[in-house]
């Protein structure tokens, strides 16, 4: 009988234990890859690599100036399309979403979160670099802008479903008609909780490669252009890394700390504003 | 609800703009569909049925079968589970049962870190750090004591569907640890109160009282990472091999559907172009299929949530 309830209690400790060590080898390759993106990437990192366009194939030097601006400007031209429809239809889902097209809009959204982001490559290949007749920015900030669309919307929702229903009612109480009430006062309130899912999704396609591969398709000049060819540094990165040169791959390393630098930083502002979120109802 | 109700132009234009605008999001998955399907058409009149069961993938001769790639996907995929489940629900039951209450949030958050790292940072650290470590300690002794099995046979020359297998699995374990954290946190403490009076071990009361409660959700949390996994593209492409020949070994290299469409894409025109298409159309429909399954595993337990979205 004592035995029985020791086996039992030293399972729970061993069973307890192992989950333990499940967290701590799940933290490893994070720290990991913290730890060689700062010691082989922070080397890399002067002052040409910011100001610099990258030298030609085999030289040394050189930095990725095109490639932050490049990204700058096709995530930014991205979240221009991309947030105004997304949070639109997260408004949507929450104010009149109740029916059967809301549940059909709610589940697709949440499928083409999961499509896999190099068909939406070349979707948007197909809709908007071949009908122009050549690679552009601008197909690339629109493949972003299609990722982005279903990812803001359901956090948009969430966010405007956690405002209490007694603000709606008391603007409606003072003659507010329906949509001043939804726009000034339901929307505004879930104000930060919006802008939080909406830089969490900038952080989120601000890294990504494969939908720009057949859009923006990469450059190694400095373009502002969003109708020419341009390059990110997720682009970069991946030329860079796959290439043959020493050079090169110094040069993705500093590339990639600067592009997870970029997406922290986001992600830190997503966070930020959540700590002054509406937190009711 | 407001029971007064004041239409005017002003309501009915904010619902016809917002409707246009969550309209767009069915429309997208319509014109998704379509826009494969037609693009695919030349290879699916082609080739028909067979494009998925035949492994010759030639250009130059114009025949095109995605059986290996096809396998590479779900191999990859499978490997990636294989390690990943175990460690994302040991992570989740750490997190929401044992863990101390200071410790949770710090740690929840930076299992989540992981999923904020792009993709193609993944692939550059699997290439420069991870495909090196395993060359030097990994493969020598997997192949000393288990290369006469087909799984670790053949030559490792670093890119392989081992190393594919690793990465996905570090990509996914965030998606299904914070999902699975969601569904027991979701399971009402009453069920673990009740094995605990009954005398449970704080273990007994997880392994008979929560988990049992969550199981679907829990589930759903690995199907979402599964869905993941199958459509991971450049973390893949850069450390899989991207050889069109079918191998069960995990050594060898292999190649994915996205890790294919986004190789060749730019350089296929014609019947190859098709044939890629046909891939995407293949590859979009498995997700789909796999993610909507997951969200309604995942819905029936944590309602409405927009699980899983959410993840930095």
């Amino acid at each position: 009988m004592i035995s029985r309830v020791v086996r039992r209690r030293v399972a729970s400790h061993v069973m307890t234990g192992l989950t333990v060590v499940a967290a701590i080898l799940a933290l490893l390759p994070l720290f990991a890859i913290f730890a060689d993106l700062i010691l082989r990437g922070a080397s890399s990192l002067n002052w040409d690599f910011f100001v610099k366009n990258p030298a030609a194939a085999g030289d040394t030097g050189g930095g990725v100036a095109n490639a932050i601006v490049g990204t700058l400007i096709i995530v930014g031209v991205g979240s221009a399309i991309g947030l105004p429809v997304g949070i639109g239809a997260g408004v949507y889902l929450a104010e009149y979403g109740g029916g059967r097209f809301g549940t059909v809009v709610r589940f697709l959204a949440d499928v083409l979160t999961g499509t896999p982001s190099v068909i939406v490559g070349i979707f948007v290949w197909m809709f908007v670099v071949r009908p122009m007749g050549h690679f552009s920015a601008l197909a690339g900030a629109v493949a972003l802008a299609i990722l982005m669309i279903p990812m803001v919307s359901r956090t948009t929702e969430e966010m405007v479903r956690l405002v209490p229903h007694s603000l709606r009612e008391a603007a409606l109480a003072l003659g507010f008609p329906r949509w001043r009430a939804s726009a000034y006062v339901v929307v505004r309130a879930a104000w930060p909780g919006i802008v939080t899912g909406a830089l969490v999704a900038v952080a989120r396609i601000a890294g990504e490669t494969a939908p720009l591969l057949f859009t923006a398709l990469g450059n190694m000049n400095f373009r502002t252009n969003v109708m020419q060819p341009m390059q990110t540094l997720s682009l970069q990165i991946y030329v860079f890394a796959t290439g043959p040169f020493e050079e090169w791959h110094r040069l993705a390393w500093g590339a990639a700390l600067v592009l997870m630098g970029i997406v922290l930083i986001f992600g830190l502002g997503a966070r930020f504003v959540t700590r002054t979120r509406f937190r009711d109802g | 609800m407001a029971n007064v109700r004041a239409v005017g132009w002003g309501d009915t234009a904010f619902r016809v703009i917002l409707t246009v605008f969550a309209a767009t999001i069915p429309l997208l998955f319509v014109a998704l569909v379509a826009r494969l399907t037609v693009s695919a058409w030349p290879t699916i009149r082609a080739f028909g049925f067979r494009f998925l069961t035949t492994s010759t993938w030639d250009p130059v001769a114009n025949v095109y079968g995605a059986a290996p790639m096809i396998f590479g996907t779900l191999f990859s995929a499978l490997i990636a589970l294989l390690l990943a489940v175990p460690l994302a629900i040991g992570v989740a039951i750490f997190l929401t049962e044992f863990a101390p209450r200071p410790l949770r949030g710090p740690v929840g958050t930076l299992v989540e870190l992981l999923a904020a790292i792009p993709s193609v940072v993944y692939g550059l650290w699997g290439i420069f750090v991870l495909i090196p470590l395993l060359r030097a300690y990994v493969v020598p002794p997997l192949a000393t004591l288990l290369g006469w099995t087909p799984l670790f046979s053949g030559t490792f020359y670093g890119n392989s569907m081992l190393a594919a297998g690793i990465i996905l699995a570090v990509m996914i374990l965030p998606y299904i640890s914070s999902v699975s954290r969601e569904v027991l946190a979701a399971v009402p403490s009453s069920q673990r109160e009740a094995a605990l009076a009954l005398g449970a071990t704080r273990w007994e009361a997880v392994w008979s009282a929560v988990l049992p409660y969550a199981r679907s959700g829990v589930v759903g949390a690995v199907i979402l990472g599964l869905g993941r996994a199958l459509g991971e593209t450049m973390a893949v492409v850069m450390v899989v091999g991207n050889r069109h020949d079918l191998s069960v070994s995990l050594l060898e290299p292999g190649t994915t559907m996205a890790a294919v469409i986004a190789n060749e894409f730019n350089e296929a025109a014609g019947l190859q172009r098709a044939a890629l298409f046909e891939v995407g159309l293949v590859l979009f429909g498995v997700t789909v299929a796999v993610n909507a399954f997951a969200r309604i595993l995942v819905w029936r337990v944590a309602r409405g949530s927009a699980v899983g979205s959410r993840a930095i």
